[in-house]
């Protein structure tokens, strides 16, 4: 084995093995942490990091050990960076509407509660989830 | 040392993926679920990607794409159906 092997050897291996680990604490971090917005940090960072090392690796491993060019381990970690705040953001979108209809009881978090549902004499003061959207704006379907 | 390094990835993951199995049979929600699935397909790409580099062939990264692109659209579809009770409007 000569020394360039030797040294992509290397580095495909520690890719991978913090890869993993990056894998392993974000899901310890989704059985630990107590509230879920506090949980959907551990897959949503530690995890999408950590497989997106273990594609590096990947493509480390075709590229100075097998001499054989890939692009599809690129095009997954693209399609993985782009895809997790989405559903990141839909996953917190559902906890907010369940605490809003009383349906989920949880230890506060260090935001505090979150506002109330919008009354007939206080309208909506935060980001709205699951009303229909306003006349006039582009979500407005029924408008058209 | 890529055997050593893919015995302990493929341990991880393993670790990872049962962790994802008791969060998603414990709750306490139904956003923790949907949680602990979309994770769990995150692990499995993970897997494949590993299995991939055992097996020497480049040919799992089709799965891997199409598991990506099934995972986030199944998320969003569960997501989408209790934000809306409807999943295309």
């Amino acid at each position: 084995m000569s020394g360039v092997g030797t040294w992509a050897e290397a580095l495909v291996s520690g890719l991978i093995v913090t890869g993993a680990a990056f894998a392993l604490i974000g899901s310890w971090g989704l059985v630990r942490l107590p509230s879920l917005m506090e949980r959907l940090h551990g897959p949503t960072k530690a995890t999408t990091l950590g497989l997106g090392a273990m594609l590096v690796g990947s493509v480390g491993y075709f590229q100075f050990v097998q001499g054989q060019w890939t692009t599809h381990e690129l095009l997954i970690s693209l399609f993985l960076f782009v895809t997790a705040p989405i559903t990141a953001n839909m996953i917190a979108k559902v906890h907010l509407l369940r605490l809003r209809l009383g349906e989920v009881s949880e230890p506060i978090g260090p935001a505090g509660l979150p506002p109330p549902p919008p009354t007939t004499t206080m309208p909506a003061t935060d980001w709205a989830t699951h009303e229909a959207p306003q006349h006039g704006t582009p979500g407005d379907l029924a408008g058209d | 040392m890529i055997t050593y390094a893919l015995g302990v990835g493929f341990a991880a993951l393993g670790l990872a993926l049962a962790m994802n199995l008791w969060r998603l049979f414990k709750g306490p929600g139904v956003a923790d679920r949907i949680l602990a699935l979309d994770t769990m397909v995150i692990n499995v790409i993970g897997f494949i990607v590993l299995a991939g580099i055992a097996n020497r062939s480049a040919t799992a990264f089709e799965a891997a794409l199409l598991l990506a692109m099934v995972g986030f659209v199944g998320t969003v579809a569960y997501a989408k159906f209790l934000l809306r009770g409807d999943i295309i409007e």
